[in-house]
């Protein structure tokens, strides 16, 4: 599924120091059982959301209203544990279109890039200024450049570079996806298989 | 020049390399179940395409199903939906299923090897973290997204870039009541949950080489806690014979040449890996977890460290411990536990069968413990009342239920109640992994079933028959 391009993002950003989260908080397992790829920013981090009556859990920063912004800030190997897309879908349906970390997951990451959410990992000494920023004003706002691969805090004006892979960049500059790539090369792939015994 | 196994399987499948960015790696067997499926099924339907080939694609009914009456229609209406799902999306591309009920049907990373799916040299994915399981064949396994399903069903190729080399190699015997389970909760422990992000694992040394290919699975199917993308070891005469003669591995001449192949599958005496990590048997003891990642784990004689002797964030650490309602400095022996559950896709084999019975032998279910067992596949249940382990367990007070993944992620019925605790065999401690506001202690078979006889966190040595030389 061809997804929305991706050029710079300024935005306001949503902090979360919390290192490790797992999958199974950004969204948990029962909340699997859709067929379609639907509601899933309803569910976003659940438990640390909700109580169990559902009323919102004061302290968790989705649930404080000074904080807001398409890009969602998180501690060290976000995203680790289940392959559960979901919890991209989850993240993009919430309205983030970027994750900063200092360290992300293999599987969430491809999954972030799968479907149009920017990973950016910068430096544990970048994600620290940060943090900073945001405590320091709710309001600070990031500037994610795709083309130039930086991650600006406007109000410091401190900038740091951020990696990604020149045909994964192209996609999300552009809205393709790998299957639009794979279904042009085909023929390839069919005469792969043919020397490829099961 | 020289390979390492990875780089000979991995290299054997690239259709397609692409400058600065992923292979296109082929990906010979698919395996499909309920929960991941569904949205990339409706992808093909919204691109008017097949899944290209079917035949290579291989559907199973697992997350979502009950443990109990499973030949009753399933009560909870969006499991049966996923299920349905599946069945239908497998009928209209031509993909073997196999439902509630079915012979074959069990845990996707369970049935794989009992059908002989699984194969050396092999490309295995499925939308689930722990494909890394089948590495233990010398195939690269490892789990995927629901977009990257798609991808699959529809060309039968992935994009990614080829993962860095590490190899963790183990020498010297194990001590007694030291399993392959404890050898991977020790391994994590010591690389951290993200130890091994951007790796893939091949284990090596003796320790892996004398363990059973039930063993092998258990520590490959763990690799990804470590962050890795996935685990394998090299095939040997016991992985031959493992698969030789079951329903999809190669029979007559075409067994003979794979063999040949599958015979050149080790990494070369000089190859160069980009990670090598190396530990001694002997300093491997019965593991515990104590905290809510499957990194947070220690030998069970050991206390709680403190925040300062962990890597990771000091807030971190203590909203863990907090969750565990634990603290630093704490022995986890002795602690009281509520819950024992015994199997998912790293310890509902055979073997860990065979494991919890020689503890629970002779003993009784403790009063306050309830207790799930629950067998990977059908084929295991089997096992288990040919080998008369049913008896035992039925002896002891415990009952056995249907295969499934289970109270491993709680997609079903099996949730373990907010606040209690639960001795668990499966991977993974996260918050409310089993059940919203679950409290798991990650253990081996041995450990679970000391636990399961006692009521309380214990170290089964005390309960073994040692054996005296």
């Amino acid at each position: 599924m061809a997804y929305d391009k991706f050029n710079i993002l300024k935005s306001s950003a949503v902090p979360l120091p919390i290192e490790n989260v797992d999958t199974d908080q950004i969204i948990p397992a029962r909340f699997l059982k859709a067929t379609e790829r639907k509601g899933f920013g309803d569910n976003l981090f659940r438990d640390w959301r909700y109580n169990p009556d559902n009323t919102p859990k004061e302290h968790f920063v989705l649930n404080n209203p000074i904080y807001s912004g398409k890009i969602l800030v998180g501690g060290k190997n976000f995203g680790s544990g289940s392959s559960r897309e979901h919890a991209a879908w989850a993240v993009y349906d919430y309205g983030f279109r970027c994750v900063v970390s200092s360290f992300f997951a293999d599987i969430f990451r491809n999954n972030c890039l799968n479907i149009g959410v920017l990973p950016v990992q910068v430096s544990p000494e970048f994600l620290d200024k940060i943090f900073k920023a945001i405590e320091a004003n709710p309001n600070a706002e990031l500037e994610i450049s795709l083309p130039e691969q930086t991650i600006t805090i406007l109000e410091t004006g401190e900038s740091e570079g951020f990696a990604i892979n020149d045909y994964k960049k192209e996609n999300m500059l552009n809205g393709f996806d790998d299957i639009d790539y794979l279904l042009n090369i085909k023929k390839d792939i069919e005469v792969f298989a043919q020397d490829t015994p099961l | 020049m020289s390979k390492t196994l990875f780089d000979k399987v991995w290299d054997s499948h690239v259709v397609k390399h692409i400058e600065n960015g992923p292979d296109v790696l082929f990906i010979d067997r698919h395996l499909v179940h309920e929960v991941t499926s569904p949205v990339a099924f409706l992808g093909l339907k919204n691109r008017n395409i097949k899944v290209l080939y079917p035949e290579r694609t291989f559907a199973t009914a697992d997350h979502n199903t009950p443990t109990r009456n499973q030949h009753l229609p399933v009560k909870d209406k969006l499991s049966a939906n996923q299920l349905k799902a599946l069945e239908e999306n497998s009928k209209a591309h031509n993909i073997p299923y196999w439902g509630l009920g079915h012979e074959k049907n069990g845990i996707v990373h369970v049935i794989g090897p009992e059908n002989g799916i699984t194969v050396p040299g092999a490309t295995i994915v499925c939308g689930d973290s722990h494909t890394s399981t089948h590495g233990a064949f010398g195939a690269i396994a490892f789990g995927i997204g629901t977009s990257e399903v798609e991808m699959v069903l529809s060309t039968q190729c992935i994009m990614q870039p080829k993962a860095k080399s590490l190899r963790i190699s183990i020498d010297g015997d194990l001590n007694i009541g030291v399993t392959p389970k404890d050898v991977a909760l020790f391994i994590i422990s010591k690389l951290t949950t993200s130890g091994a992000t951007g790796y893939f694992v091949e284990y090596a040394g003796e320790v892996f080489r004398n363990m059973s290919m039930e063993g092998r699975m258990t520590v490959c199917n763990l690799s990804i806690e470590m962050g890795a993308r996935g685990g394998m070891i090299a095939p040997d005469e016991k992985t031959f014979d493992y698969i030789k003669g079951r329903e999809y591995t190669p029979k007559g001449a075409t067994w003979d040449k794979a063999m040949k192949y599958w015979q050149t599958l080790y990494s070369d005496e000089n190859a160069v890996f980009d990670k090598e990590i190396t530990f001694t048997a002997n300093e491997i003891e019965p593991m515990i977890t104590y905290g809510t990642n499957p990194g947070m784990g220690i030998g069970i004689q050991n206390g709680i460290p403190s925040a300062d002797a962990v890597e990771g964030g000091n807030a971190t650490y203590k909203k863990s411990l907090q969750y565990m309602a634990f603290n630093e400095g704490e022995a986890m022996i002795g602690k009281p536990i509520d819950f024992v559950f015994l199997g998912s896709c790293t310890n509902g084999r055979i073997e860990d069968f065979r494991a919890f019975a020689s503890i629970i032998k002779g003993r009784k279910k403790a009063d306050n413990v309830t207790a799930w067992l629950v067998p990977g596949s059908h084929r295991v249940e089997e096992a288990i009342r040919r080998e008369g382990i049913l008896d035992i367990l039925n002896t002891a007070g415990f009952e056995l239920r249907e295969p499934g993944c289970s109270a491993c992620l709680a997609m079903n019925d099996d949730k373990i109640p907010a606040g209690k605790y639960a001795v668990s065999t499966s991977n993974r401690n996260f918050e409310g992994r089993q059940g919203p506001g679950s409290r798991t202690l990650l253990a081996s078979p041995l450990v679970a079933a000391a636990a399961a006889v006692t009521g309380k966190v214990t170290d089964p040595r005390e309960l073994m028959e040692l054996q005296t030389a």
